[in-house]
Parts: structure tokens; C-alpha cells; sequence
């Protein structure tokens, strides 16, 4: 488990190497935060828990990106059902065919070169 | 609660410096100095006046320094904010506080940016996020886009409303002797050009281009003595939400809302006593999104609003009238182009565009990803 001397993005980090997407529980302000960091954004309390989410979210708000070359990308933001909404990225469908209000569930993106491993999203019902 | 006075401050020069391409070799600081002279000359002072030197750029990490050197100048009051394209909203308020407590007596704030000769990449230095950059946002343009799908989502506005904001957009430009677009543009223009970040096609975002620009600042008493009409601050207010698109609490309410308020609250004024409206468009959704929060029509209305060119020349509601970031210039943080536009507006001297009879003007800037609001409210003598 993370050491009091960790920064707040290495033990995130060392979660989601384990296959966890963890977030912080402020018990002063009784709500999830997230991004994580030294202090509740919403109490000032430096007291933060760390927890492991469900995975289970609903995007909302989405986007497809184009780059100049290739095909366009996916960009949601998941509001995660612990009360916390984070970017990332519905896989597994046509970019275009994610939208608003739609469940998804969380999975790891494994590390790639100098890029760690990250949290991406899929539809919690397949689609076609 | 803000401390500052109701006209305290008047706009009594405004020029840019050279905008659009600009020529080879010039750099930020040559632009802010060409702006500021130009702005000087506008209202007869010197440079041997200026005693207040405020200024922002992505490109000149202490560009006051750079600024006070180039000009041979040691200024008694500085500052340097730099929170994105509303920075020079941000400035006026610190203009103004510091001419009322007596910190200097001439303030002039200056902009300059060359991105569109060197490059969007080397301008502004790309930010690593952790939580984000994995996920290859193009910003600002996908965070925006994340904003507009949210408004399409809830309240059903449509692409061709948002198109309908280019449009006017480029309505007003083409009277604009000075603005980069020159040909006219029709919805389905906007609609079928390249898209770049869903539901946005290059057409619904801010150009890129070089340009700079100065105002200058002084007391109401001494206004009285200059060359031009001076144009009173009656309102400022700003607020920020967030610095990242997955940190702002409602992605269809911005800062404007409270700026707005605090502005409105300042001048003792409302929606309905503007005469001309300036907001920052880098993204066709702004001007809907600023348009409802700053109390010109209800929350999800603002696609509705646009449409039918309410907002175009001709228009019930003459809104960018030098043509806008999506058509005029967009050098990056083009907060004082909405500034520059808004005073020559209440001086009568835009020509073609001329908005007639116009006392009160407001002048929103946002910055960041709709992060940074902050909203200037003008007005001409008869106002004060």
C-alpha cells in the first residue's frame, strides 16, 4: 500500500499498475475527490482516504478528436458512480457512437513506452 | 464588496499593433511597444507618462520586465497576470485599483503574440497532465467541444445554431477593414469543413493569427484634458471555476455568470441597458454560452437566440462587431481585442460597423477552458 511519502500521483499510480482505479474519500467534507492531491479542495482538510472505485460510471459530456492524419479518437468525461468525474476514453464502440448518459465500466490501458498504465472506459452493455 | 468606484478609471486610448501576419523577425515585445505607442498617440501622452505597465504573453515568461526594458522605463506599478485570453479583463481591475489608491497615474496594459509565424506549438508550451494528456485532448478545441456537447445534450442546441455564431461572426468582419477573414460564410460552410473536434469543425473555432495591442488607463479627472472621448469602466467582476475541462463543476454554466453579476452589480446596470456586446469567442458555443450567463437570454436558450441572425449586422443585438476571434484575429489571448473594440464602439468611430447611438458596451473575456471570467462595463460620458 502507498507509504505516507508517496506523491498523490504515484499512489494513484501504483493502484492502477495493480488493476485498481483508486480515488480519495475526504471524511471532513464526505465526499470523493479527485484528481488526487495533499489537501480536500472542499473541507482544507489534509486528512484524505484512499479507495478503490466500482469501475462503474456514466459519460458525461463526449467528444471525438481528429488529428491531421488518422482516424479520430474518443474524449469523454465519466462521472463515476462514487461522486467523482474524471477525462478519459470509451473503447470498444465507433468513437462517435458513445454518448451522454451511456454506462460504462472501467479497464486498464496497459503501459506503452514511457506512457503508464491508464484508465479507459467500454460500455457496460456491448454495443453492436 | 469590490472597493472599486463606479467610473473610477477611464479608457482613454486603444490602438493594436500590427495583427494578422505579421513581418518577419518581430517579436512579442516589439508588438506590445507598437501597440502602446500607437495607443499613446491615440490620446496624446508619452512614454515619459507612463508610470503603470501591465502586460501578459505566453511567449515572454516576465514579459513586464522585457516590456519596461525595451521601453527605457521604470514603472511604479506592474503586473504581470497571466490566467489565459482573460488576463486583460483581469488587468483592468488592477489598472483601476491602482490608479484609485494612487499607485501610478498612467496605466497601460499590452499584449502581443506571434503564433501564427512561429507556430501554435512554440507560442504556448504544452502542459502535461496526468490525468488528461493520456487521453490526447486537442486543447483548447476538445475541451470546448466537451462543453458544447453537454448544451446539445441538455437543451438541445444544434450545430447550426453554433454555425450561426461563425456566420454573424464573419458578417461583422467583413466590414472590418482590419480582420484576417475577407470572403462571406454560410452555415453550410461551417457545417461540411474539416472537423476537428466533434461538434466543432475549423469553421466554429478562433483563428490563429499574430497581433498585439495596448490600452491606456487614467483617472476620470485627467481623462477630461485628453485628446479622444474617454470611455469609463462602470463595471468589472470576475470569477474563476477551474484550470481543466474535467475540474469544471457544470460544463454548461461558466464564471461568466458570477462576473457578470459582479459587473452588472458595479455599474448599476443589466443586460438590457447594453448596447453592444463583446465576448470571447474562441469556440462558436462561447458566444451562447456567454450570452445566457451574462443574462442576454434564459440558460439553454442561447442556441435559439442566435439563429436568425439576431446577432449578426442588422441584428436586434450587435454582438462582436469587429468580427470576433473566429473571424477578425485570434493571436491566442484575445481578451484585448474585445477591450480595443468595445471603447472605439462608444467613441463612434468603427465606420460600417458602427453600432449607432451605442453609451454602454460590455467586453467578456474567458480564458483557460472556460476557466478564467472576468467582464468589463463601459460606457461613454453621457453614462457616468
Amino acid at each position: 500500500m502507498p507509504g505516507t511519502d508517496q506523491s498523490p500521483l504515484a499512489a494513484y499510480q501504483a493502484h492502477l499498475d495493480n488493476g485498481e482505479l483508486a480515488y480519495q474519500w475526504s471524511p471532513k467534507a464526505g465526499r470523493a475527490v479527485f484528481y488526487p492531491r495533499i489537501v480536500c479542495p472542499y473541507s482544507g482538510s489534509t486528512e484524505l482516504e484512499w479507495r478503490i472505485a466500482s469501475g462503474l460510471g456514466t459519460v458525461y459530456a463526449t467528444t471525438v478528436t481528429y488529428p491531421f492524419q488518422g482516424p479520430g479518437h474518443n474524449i469523454v468525461l465519466v462521472d463515476c458512480d462514487e461522486g467523482f468525474r474524471m477525462m478519459s476514453r470509451v473503447e470498444e464502440i465507433d468513437p462517435l457512437a458513445v454518448k451522454i448518459g451511456m454506462r460504462v465500466k472501467f479497464r486498464i490501458h496497459p503501459a506503452e513506452g514511457e506512457q503508464p498504465a491508464y484508465p479507459v472506459f467500454v460500455p457496460v452493455e456491448p454495443e453492436r | 464588496m469590490s472597493g472599486l468606484v463606479r467610473g473610477g478609471a477611464a479608457i482613454v486610448g486603444a490602438a493594436e499593433s500590427d495583427i494578422g501576419q505579421v513581418g518577419p523577425g518581430f517579436n512579442v515585445i516589439d508588438l506590445m511597444a507598437q501597440g502602446i505607442t500607437r495607443a499613446l498617440d491615440d490620446c496624446g501622452l508619452g512614454l515619459n507618462d507612463v508610470d503603470g505597465l501591465v502586460c501578459a504573453s505566453t511567449q515572454s515568461r516576465t514579459s513586464p520586465l522585457n516590456l519596461a526594458e525595451y521601453l527605457g522605463i521604470s514603472p511604479s506599478f506592474i503586473d504581470g497576470t497571466i490566467i489565459g485570453g482573460s488576463s486583460f479583463m483581469f488587468h483592468v481591475q488592477h489598472a483601476m485599483a491602482a490608479l484609485q489608491l494612487g499607485l501610478c497615474n498612467v496605466a497601460v496594459i499590452a499584449y502581443g503574440s506571434t503564433q501564427r509565424s512561429i507556430g501554435r506549438q512554440n507560442a504556448s508550451v504544452r502542459e502535461i497532465n496526468p490525468y488528461e494528456t493520456p487521453y490526447r485532448p486537442f486543447l483548447p478545441s476538445s475541451a470546448y467541444a466537451l462543453a458544447a456537447s453537454r448544451h446539445m445534450h441538455e437543451f438541445g442546441t444544434t450545430r447550426e445554431q453554433m454555425a450561426e455564431v461563425a456566420v454573424a461572426a464573419r458578417q461583422w468582419a467583413l466590414m472590418n477593414p482590419t480582420a484576417w477573414e475577407k470572403k462571406p460564410l454560410t452555415v453550410d460552410e461551417v457545417l461540411t469543413a474539416r472537423m476537428v473536434s466533434y461538434p466543432f469543425t475549423v469553421r466554429d473555432i478562433c483563428l490563429v493569427t499574430d497581433g498585439g495591442g495596448a490600452i491606456v488607463l487614467v483617472s476620470p479627472e485627467r481623462a477630461k484634458s485628453l485628446k479622444k472621448k474617454p470611455v469609463y469602466v462602470l463595471g468589472q467582476g470576475q470569477h474563476i471555476t477551474h484550470a481543466n475541462i474535467s475540474s469544471m463543476p457544470d460544463l454548461t454554466i461558466t464564471g461568466a455568470l458570477e462576473s457578470g453579476r459582479q459587473a452588472y452589480a458595479m455599474a448599476g446596470l443589466t443586460a438590457k441597458d447594453i448596447d453592444v456586446v463583446e465576448l470571447y469567442d474562441a469556440f462558436t458555443i462561447n458566444t451562447i454560452l456567454f450570452l445566457e450567463d451574462l443574462g442576454f437570454c434564459k440558460k439553454g436558450e442561447g442556441g435559439g437566440f442566435v439563429t436568425g441572425g439576431r446577432t449578426a449586422p442588422g441584428g436586434a443585438l450587435p454582438v462582436n462587431t469587429n468580427g470576433g476571434g473566429l473571424s477578425y484575429c485570434h493571436p491566442g489571448m484575445y481578451g484585448l481585442f474585445l477591450l480595443i473594440e468595445a471603447v472605439r464602439q462608444l467613441r463612434g468611430e468603427c465606420g460600417e460597423r458602427q453600432v449607432a447611438g451605442a453609451e454602454i458596451a460590455i467586453a467578456h473575456g474567458n480564458g483557460g477552458v472556460l476557466s478564467s471570467q472576468s467582464t468589463a462595463i463601459l460606457g461613454s460620458a453621457a453614462t457616468v
